[in-house]
């Protein structure tokens, strides 16, 4: 079974805080899930190969070509983020 | 004009009997008298469809020709994009997200003269099966407002029941344009993994959604169908394509397969007799019955969750308060920035869902869940491939049971997850798959599940106007 410090470990992974009422709840619910998955243990899949698509595409090619967008196109997108300055998304530090 | 399926209204535009600026007026009286109780909106978009229709009524006082779809409303689900319309997909994190630009399928749409009456309510990122797990309130199913609609399009298909919209698109990763159609009483169609480009589609998991449409009549439906599809330089998994009728169906030529597996324990009884009944009719109308077995369907689910959660953790990886939507920023770093915006405005159900896929491909686990399900889905392909060698369509119910009530299955996920038992397995292969109604008990509808061999809609469609000929 899925462990409180494992939960808090995947979390961290996949960059969600998390209050401890709700690392308690999660860890019932994950473990819930995780077990409903030990079903696959039943199939044996020693000789079959994984599917990664449905259609068996590979290699879609276009021209490298310069496309026009429209002009305020770049502005758009960034009137849809919560902080930028001059034209850049602007970013708390790293360090 | 409730009633109208699209050729008529077509004819009915053509011939002047009414302009598209009253069709669309109708529609838009309707949401507005219905949708405070129904909720199948998130955002009504009626001053956008009275402009779109303006256009349609002066290209016919010009004399111009116009297409089938012209005059048509619309009903978009909120995880498609239309331009300068908000785009929520659900959520909290994107409440106030405005669509820089229309997805493939609404242009495409937009340019055959469809109007957009409104963005239509889900579960949030498409994650459930029932709209409870959206952001912005439950959307109620039109035969009985204590119980849900379906979902993850089950605004778009109440929409449609309901007159609101005449047809809607919704988007389907493991049912959800089919249980909401089957909910609602209405058509819904999931199409072979390729033939819709998914350009403007919000992501939820890569390897199995697929845009569709959702109408009163399989007719209608397929009207939609061959707007939208094709390939699109925009999204590389879009197959060159295109649609054809059948126009020289028989049914006597058509071998049915039906699974005993979607026939199994947990089948309410009532809806097996009707699915049942359904297949019948077209048996005593000279189609072949046989039985057939997909032995690795019974593992569909769970390699379907391990699949969807891992493909939901990278896709959602891009909602982290910096490129888009809302940010929760008081700390002093970067991570606190994306702990603090994912932990508050994401929802239980898409950060369960993260974390589950986030597990799953992690370090040590990767081979027992991620690689293990891509090869039972393996196992499944080829278990429809030998079913295929001897059957045409393979049929069965959509859900093991009717709508339920709002509530009843939010306690605890796995029982929500299990509302997906008969609808994932064609994701996974990238099979199409229609829903339509075949009937109703307790007042309630229920539907048909006829799923196809790949790029076969046009049989899908052409079983299903036989099926609502013969009711």
């Amino acid at each position: 079974m899925i462990s409180p410090k494992e939960v808090r470990h995947i979390a961290k992974l996949a960059r969600i805080g998390l209050s401890d009422l709700e690392l308690v709840k999660f860890q019932k619910e994950l473990a819930a899930v995780l077990d409903y998955f030990e079903i696959l243990q039943e199939v044996d899949v020693s000789s079959v190969a994984p599917m990664t698509h449905a259609v068996p595409l590979a290699n879609v090619h276009r021209p490298d070509e310069t496309k026009t967008k429209a002009n305020d196109m770049a502005s758009r997108l960034l009137e849809m983020a919560p902080e930028t300055k001059d034209g850049y998304l602007k970013v708390k530090p790293i360090l | 004009m409730d009633e109208l399926t699209i050729r008529q209204l077509h004819e009915k535009l053509k011939n002047k009997e009414f302009s598209a600026q009253e069709i669309v007026e109708s529609f838009l009286k309707n949401i507005e008298q219905k949708d405070a109780n129904l909720h199948a909106f998130i955002t009504p978009t009626g001053e956008l469809a009275l402009a779109q229709a303006k256009k349609v009524d002066e290209k016919i006082a010009r004399g111009e020709e116009i297409s089938l779809l012209a005059g048509v409303p619309c009903a978009v689900k909120d995880s498609i994009l239309v331009e300068s319309v908000r785009c929520t997909v659900g959520s909290k994190i994107l409440e106030n997200y405005i669509a820089p630009y229309d997805a493939t399928v609404v242009r495409k749409l937009r340019d055959e003269g469809a109007v957009f009456v409104g963005k239509t309510n889900l579960d949030e990122f498409n994650m459930g099966a029932s709209t409870e797990n959206s952001a912005f309130g439950v959307t109620k199913n039109p035969y009985d407002l204590t119980r849900v609609a379906g979902g993850s399009s089950g605004g778009s298909a109440a929409s449609v029941a309901a007159n609101e919209a005449l047809v809607a698109l919704g988007a389907d990763t493991g049912g959800s344009i089919r249980l909401p159609a089957a909910f609602c009483g209405v058509v819904g169609l999931k199409p072979t993994y390729g033939t819709v480009s998914r350009h403007g589609l919000i992501a939820m998991a890569s390897s199995l959604d697929q845009i569709g449409p959702i109408a009163k009549t399989a007719e209608d439906a397929e009207a939609v169908f061959e707007a939208i599809c094709g390939r699109d330089a925009f999204d590389a998994t879009s197959l060159a394509y295109q649609y054809e009728s059948l126009y020289d169906f028989d049914v006597k030529n058509l071998r049915i397969g039906v699974a005993k597996e979607f026939f199994g324990e947990g089948l309410m009884p009532k809806i097996a007799e009707l699915v049942k009944a359904a297949i019948k009719k077209l048996e005593t109308a000279g189609a072949t019955v046989r039985e057939i077995s997909l032995p690795h369907a019974k593992y569909a689910l769970a390699a379907y969750y391990i699949i969807n959660t891992s493909e939901v953790s990278a896709n959602l990886a891009r909602f982290d308060g910096i490129r888009y939507g809302k940010s929760a920023s008081r700390g002093q770093n970067l991570l606190d920035v994306y702990l603090q915006s994912r932990g508050k405005y994401l929802g239980a159900e898409v950060k369960r869902r993260i974390m589950l896929g986030t597990y799953a491909l992690s370090a040590g686990y990767y081979d027992a869940y991620y690689l293990k399900a891509q090869k039972v889905r393996t196992l499944l392909q080829q278990d429809f491939a030998a079913a295929f060698a001897d059957v045409d369509v393979i049929m069965g119910p959509p859900s093991p049971f009717l709508p339920f009530k709002i509530g009843e299955r939010t306690e605890d996920p796995l029982t929500m997850y299990l509302v997906d038992l008969y609808t994932v397995p064609v994701n996974l292969v990238g099979l199409p798959a229609l829903s339509l109604p075949v009937g109703y008990t307790q007042e309630l509808p229920v539907g048909l599940q006829i799923i196809g061999k790949p790029l076969q809609e046009n049989l899908l469609f052409a079983v299903a106007k036989d099926l609502e000929k013969l009711a």
